[in-house]
């Protein structure tokens, strides 16, 4: 048996516009946590629906669990989701809502009331769905794609309308779950939030995938820097000509000069600040972090 | 397939909507049931289009389920409502896809659903029968109407026999607006359509040119839960209604088996 929960090798959605998924190849490991990231319009959801069997691929192929995206009934079983958001009957209770679901899937429905205390919506699983918050749907939603108890739990934006503290307990849940064994493939705007959680990335940008594989071998590929200040605004140029001189390329952003280098030459930065005659409020080396690559390679800054 | 029928039930069982759809089929059933005998004096006649039924006519062993029969095409209107609703709110709601997750099948969720509203469809004739039958029999005795023939075999037969016709006619209508729900994928669009098509376009269009009225869908449905009409038989409203409601499930069929689920 493979050890990938998902594999998909050029797989593409194109409609009468252009492609929305674009010959998309990459890897999930077994009992990974995967971020899914990209900007909006990127084809994040158009990916997971046809991971899902919702919308037919125009082309490539497409493994979940060992098993081809052309034959869904036969993972589906095994895989809890949610795309785009929680989608319930209003006029049902989060419950019966769950109920639903679990009859269709052919689940116990003891389960219901275990998932609804699992996701803080025990006292109010009896309440009608129209009723709830934007983060008690969202927590619905989470319920009921824990319903199969999954062996590969696909989750589009699972944080949205949550408030901090929701946020850190879904960040906890799906740790545990995939402490557990579970494979966890999350789509987030959230940057720092799938940092903290994944130890995979997939990136998408305009259809096509730019990087896809550990997140750390994403961060190493990108250049350490240093955050540089003076205390008159005009040493900030000076700062940058010491940096070329050196070897090292650097520009102003903020009133700030960023100067990319490793975090071993800042002591040789302030010597020859100071021996220009420069005084240094701040000096502090930077490695870049996910939002910042994130923004790099898909060509939209901040 | 059994499991989409039980989860589909549970959402069909819901008080507003299970008690608000018995309570309209209550209602028109005792609305037409009341009209017919009230009425039945009335130089304007007591029956659709102005038609006489007389009391002699209401004595037959058919005359239990005049009213019954009569109230087909009101139930239609209503199965067609709630076919449609039922249907298309997959879509607006975007449930769809939590269903497709759960029931890959496509073709199996379509008729499982199929098959839960063909038991809402059961419920809603039988009441009916239960109101019209039994409002008839208590205004028959008001009325000085024989009901000594009603409960006869011949009696029971033709209760039996329009059973069956109003639940086929129920259904076709109930196929026709899951047909449009599937088209249309909106509950407002789909019923309003459907019922615009059924009470007015084809009222319009029989009034100005009678002989259409062979040939209009919702004409052959209600023709089969009346049994047959003076101007059009049973067996061609069986047949042509057959042709209508099939080709509108193949089509529903192979629309929601074979399109992206993109909401």
């Amino acid at each position: 048996m493979s050890n990938l929960a998902i594999s998909v090798t050029d797989l593409s959605k194109k409609y009468e516009t252009g492609f929305a998924v674009s010959h998309a190849n990459f890897q999930v490991p077994l009992g990974s946590v995967c971020g899914f990231v990209g900007p909006n319009g990127a084809g994040k959801t158009t990916t997971i629906r046809m991971l899902l069997g919702l919308i037919s691929p125009t082309g490539g192929t497409g493994e979940i669990l060992g098993t081809s995206i052309n034959e869904p009934e036969k993972y589906l079983p095994r895989v809890g989701a949610m795309i785009e958001g929680p989608a319930f009957y209003p006029a049902l209770s989060g419950a019966e809502n769950l109920r639903v679901l679990a009859t269709l899937g052919g689940f116990p429905l003891e389960r219901v009331d275990e998932l609804l205390e699992k996701v803080g919506l025990g006292a109010r699983g009896k309440s009608k769905y129209k009723t709830y918050s934007l983060g008690m749907k969202q927590r619905l939603g989470i319920a009921a794609s824990l319903l199969p108890n999954p062996q590969l739990l696909i989750l589009d934006e699972p944080t949205n309308g949550l408030d901090p503290e929701g946020i850190q307990e879904v960040r906890a849940l799906l740790r545990s779950l995939a402490d557990n064994g579970t494979t966890v493939f999350v789509s987030s705007h959230l940057l720092s939030e799938l940092e903290i959680i994944s130890d995979h990335l997939v990136m998408l940008r305009k259809g096509d995938v730019v990087f896809a594989g550990p997140i750390q071998d994403l961060l190493a590929q990108q250049q350490p820097y240093i955050l540089v200040q003076g205390t008159n605004p005009g040493d900030l140029e000076k700062i940058i000509e010491i940096a070329i001189a050196d070897g090292h390329t650097g520009t102003i952003r903020a009133g700030v000069a960023h100067i990319e280098g490793p975090s071993e030459w800042a002591g040789v930065l302030n010597k020859k600040a100071f021996e220009a005659g420069i005084t240094l409020t701040q000096l502090s080396p930077q490695l870049p972090n996910l939002e910042e690559t994130f923004f790099e390679m898909t060509g939209d800054k901040k | 397939m059994i499991r989409v029928v039980f989860a589909e039930w549970r959402k069909l069982r819901r008080p507003t909507l299970l008690l608000g759809t018995l309570g309209a089929v209550t209602f028109f059933s005792g609305l037409v049931s009341s009209l017919l005998f009230l009425l039945i004096d009335s130089p304007q006649g007591n029956g659709d289009r102005g038609i006489k039924i007389t009391r002699e006519m209401l004595a037959l062993p058919q005359g239990a389920t005049q009213a019954f029969s009569s109230v087909g095409t009101l139930l239609g209107v209503i199965a067609l409502c709630v076919f449609a609703s039922q249907t298309a709110q997959e879509y607006t709601y975007g449930t769809l896809r939590n269903l497709l997750l759960r029931q890959p099948g496509r073709v199996k969720l379509l008729a499982g659903k199929l098959i839960s509203m063909k038991l809402f469809a059961i419920l809603m004739t039988l009441v009916s029968a239960i109101v019209a039958i039994g409002l008839s029999y208590i205004l028959a005795g008001t009325k000085d109407v024989s009901t000594a023939l009603w409960f006869s075999a011949d009696g029971w037969h033709a209760i039996a026999q329009t059973l069956l016709n109003v639940f086929i006619s129920i259904l076709g209508f109930g196929i026709i607006g899951m047909t449009l729900g599937i088209l249309l994928r909106s509950p407002i669009s789909s019923i309003s359509i459907g019922v615009l098509w059924l009470l007015i376009i084809e009222n319009i269009i029989g009034a100005v040119k009678p002989s259409t009225l062979d040939y209009l869908p919702g004409s052959q449905l209600s023709t089969i839960a009346s049994g047959g009409t003076v101007d059009v038989s049973y067996s061609h409203a069986l047949g042509m209604g057959s042709i209508y409601v099939g080709v509108g499930a193949i089509v529903a069929t192979i629309l929601f088996w074979r399109r992206d689920v993109a909401n």
